[in-house]
């Protein structure tokens, strides 16, 4: 008899969960191909980092990224959590000039960077960096993996998979249909807005109103090459990048870093190490996090099993 | 009621002044008869009132190292995230409490319209909560904009800017509100003042909710009330005992979010510091919004006189006028709904209709997380119709055509599964003023 109530409910919990995927679905429909799915170690309830590829991700961070991208959020001590000795660290902290002061008299001086600096910026301010960079500003990478849905796998896309000489002709032709036919779509609603407009005006010249004829839109042309995407002068095309036009030109090549573990430095390993160190700084304590939620649970569940007993025993005499 | 009887001579002093044991021994404890019939569904008021102290503690806590200044607010929440102890744990429980307390009050909230909780002589209890409702929409809405990402900055935009609308004061007031010409750093201020300040006034509301609950107790599933101590068991050990559990089976599935999937229901350009120059694609507001927002975004017409051209009701005032018609018709709902028979059991035309409107609120929710254009549009446009003709029309309608099916005589009659002689007396009355 409750059947109303219950389905009621389970319509409701449908809309929490479909509504809170929506987002990433309208995303994915509305703007560009779907992300491709990696595997990666800090996956699953058991999920820890690879320090080893995160290590190596903060080397070619330090050599590639760090450039024209900050990480505000990160400080030389905090690399401690990835298994990097106290010396180490005060020796790349060292490689850093920070401004400090005022000084009792009152100047500002220059010191080699201690363990308690966080990541020198490559530029003073906003304005500058954009200036650097043709106008589009890089953005600070400390949380980058959590502020992109999907942001590792979209990380690794990007550098990995998505650039003109990356990416695979299966993708490039799923774009081209995709937009193809989002310049249909765009074209039939112009139409349409067109025969309305085309409908005012012959209203108003039958009313012997001053009138200018609208012009029908163009034709759409189908997209069949990266340049009938038609990107701005100066942005890389990159597949996973939404409109597709990026600013930031094909930062990795083969080789671009000398591993100190001597780990060929391929492309695709130097994404992927990138995308692990950049989910790292985003979520440093996702190892405590995974780490507490096992106990937790594991205690909830036997703690609930209990209450459920002493439940049943209490109500035992009014069933 | 059963005397409060105790041997501790402590207790006793204590007692004598402050009658505090019986007063609670009468609230929650023993002295306090509630229906023996109650399901799992009259779990949600206490998890709803566990998560509100779970999200007071937690926001406390964080307000202590947060900083509202639009230079360092972000900042700081990251400190919490990276430095404070625990930081991380307190925001991620703070931040999916939030959708949590949703999720549940919403349950809450269904729970009653199906069981006709909100019928004489509880009508004050549901327009407590109906302003609780309010209140946790307030208070959420400000909370999400404190961390100063993306989505804060602009959903706090598009949210005071609706205020805009009003005619002829509107643009004086969102000046007003914002504390300036823009969403700006007086704003942040103000919002977590009220943040912190409403969570409280929410506390008071929720203590006027519960006092109106033990003035007649809780309604139960099939609706009728008690009719002596046989339909009832004391609420201490039976209640306590059961809400326990049902804490224990939440937390479970709390935990499992917290721990495993703490930003699933964020967005990820909330980790995007707020940049008033760069518009986000989409701006969304956080999911238990949505099927307001659909209905707000679903008014795209004007209202006038018709064939006059005079515009009554411009689309955008129209909009925030549907929106919050949306709980304003939850505050008149005891006096649309007339029929005498509470349970949702008895009334299978209803049962019909609210699942129809369980369907309405997701499909408006749906619709709400999409550009409002095309097919979008439409099915936002035709849910809120059907939400406003299901309380404004099916409800008043039904209290009238509709044929209940016969009550069983007392709560204990279908408990004992046909009765036996437990209660010998009164034929069943099918329309029963319940």
């Amino acid at each position: 008899m409750r059947k109303g109530m219950i389905f009621g409910l389970a319509a409701l919990a449908a809309a929490a969960g479909a509504t809170v995927a929506a987002p990433g679905t309208a995303r994915a429909a509305g703007e560009g191909i779907p992300l491709p799915k990696f595997e990666w170690s800090f996956d699953g309830i058991f999920g820890t980092y690879d320090r080893a590829s995160v290590q190596r991700g903060l080397q070619v961070y330090r050599a590639v990224c760090a450039g024209c991208h900050s990480m505000d959020y990160i400080a030389f001590r905090n690399l401690a959590e990835l298994g990097y000795s106290e010396d180490e660290i005060k020796a790349m902290a060292a490689e850093a000039i920070v401004i400090d002061g005022p000084n009792d008299e009152g100047e500002m001086f220059e010191r080699a960077g201690l363990p308690f600096d966080y990541f020198p910026a490559p530029f003073p301010n906003p304005q500058a960096a954009a200036f650097a960079n043709g106008g589009a500003l890089p953005p600070d990478l400390s949380l980058m993996a959590k502020a992109r849905a999907n942001g590792p796998d979209y990380l690794l896309a990007l550098m990995g998979h998505g650039y003109e000489d990356q990416v695979s002709d299966e993708t490039l032709q799923e774009i081209f249909a995709l937009e193809t036919e989002k310049r249909q779509v765009q074209y039939e609603a112009a139409l349409e807005n067109y025969e309305t407009m085309l409908e005012v005006y012959e209203e108003r010249v039958e009313a012997g109103e001053d009138a200018t004829r609208p012009d029908p839109p163009e034709e759409p042309q189908p997209v069949e090459s990266i340049e009938d995407l038609g990107l701005s002068e100066g942005l890389s095309f990159n597949a996973y990048f939404p409109g597709y036009g990026i600013a930031m030109a094909m930062p990795l090549f083969d080789d671009g870093v000398e591993y100190a573990d001597g780990t060929p430095a391929t492309v695709e390993q130097m994404a992927t190490d990138v995308a692990n160190f950049l989910m790292w700084t985003a979520e440093p304590k996702l190892e405590d996090r995974k780490g507490m939620g096992i106990k937790v649970i594991l205690f909830l569940l036997v703690f609930t099993g209990i209450l459920y007993a002493a439940k049943r025993k209490v109500w035992a005499d009014v069933h | 009621m059963s005397g409060f009887q105790t041997n501790n001579t402590v207790i006793k002093w204590i007692e004598h002044r402050l009658p505090i044991f019986s007063f609670l021994d009468h609230s929650v404890g023993s002295g306090y008869p509630s229906p023996k019939n109650l399901s799992y569904f009259w779990n949600f008021g206490s998890l709803a009132g566990i998560t509100l102290v779970i999200m007071i503690v937690t926001g406390v806590l964080m307000a202590m190292q947060y900083t509202a200044h639009v230079d360092h607010a972000f900042e700081s929440v990251e400190r919490i995230m990276r430095d404070v102890n625990y930081g991380w744990l307190l925001r991620y429980v703070h931040m999916n409490g939030a959708h949590f307390f949703f999720i549940v009050v919403y349950i809450h909230i269904f729970r009653g319209l199906y069981y006709g909780s909100y019928k004489a002589p509880r009508e004050l209890l549901w327009m407590l909560g109906v302003v609780i409702l309010l209140l946790m929409m307030a208070t959420a809405f400000m909370g999400y904009v404190l961390p100063w990402g993306q989505m804060s900055f602009w959903g706090a935009k598009v949210i005071t800017n609706l205020f805009s609308a009003i005619p002829f004061f509107g643009d004086g007031i969102v000046v007003w509100l914002w504390g300036g010409f823009s969403v700006d750093n007086p704003t942040l201020n103000r919002f977590f003042a009220l943040h912190y300040l409403l969570p409280f006034v929410i506390v008071g509301v929720v203590i006027l909710h519960i006092w109106a609950l033990h003035r007649f107790g809780s309604n139960n599933p099939i609706g009728i009330d008690t009719k002596g101590p046989q339909d009832t068991i004391p609420f201490h050990p039976y209640y306590t005992v059961k809400d326990a559990f049902g804490l224990g089976a939440f937390l479970v599935v709390f935990s499992a979010v917290v721990f495993y999937l703490p930003n699933y229901m964020g967005h990820a350009d909330n980790y995007i510091p707020a940049n008033p120059l760069s518009t986000p694609a989409h701006i969304v507001p956080e999911w238990y919004f949505l099927p307001f927002y659909a209905i707000l975004r679903a008014i795209t017409f004007d209202v006038g006189i018709p064939f006059t051209g005079v515009v009554i009701i411009e689309a955008k005032l129209g909009g925030v006028i549907a929106m919050f018609g949306a709980i304003a018709v939850l505050f008149v709902l005891p006096w649309l709904d007339r029929s005498p028979v509470r349970s949702g059991r008895f009334r299978p035309i209803f049962r019909f209709f609210f699942v129809l409107l369980a369907i309405d609120v997701v499909l408006l929710g749906f619709a709400g997380a999409k550009p409002a254009e095309g097919i979008w549009l439409l099915i936002a446009q035709v849910s809120t119709a059907y939400y406003f003709l299901h309380f404004l029309v099916v409800l008043p309608l039904l209290s009238v055509f509709e044929t209940p099916k016969p009550l069983p005589t007392s709560i204990s009659e279908p408990v004992l599964k046909g009765g036996g002689g437990a209660m010998a007396g009164a034929p069943a009355k099918p329309m029963e003023k319940a």
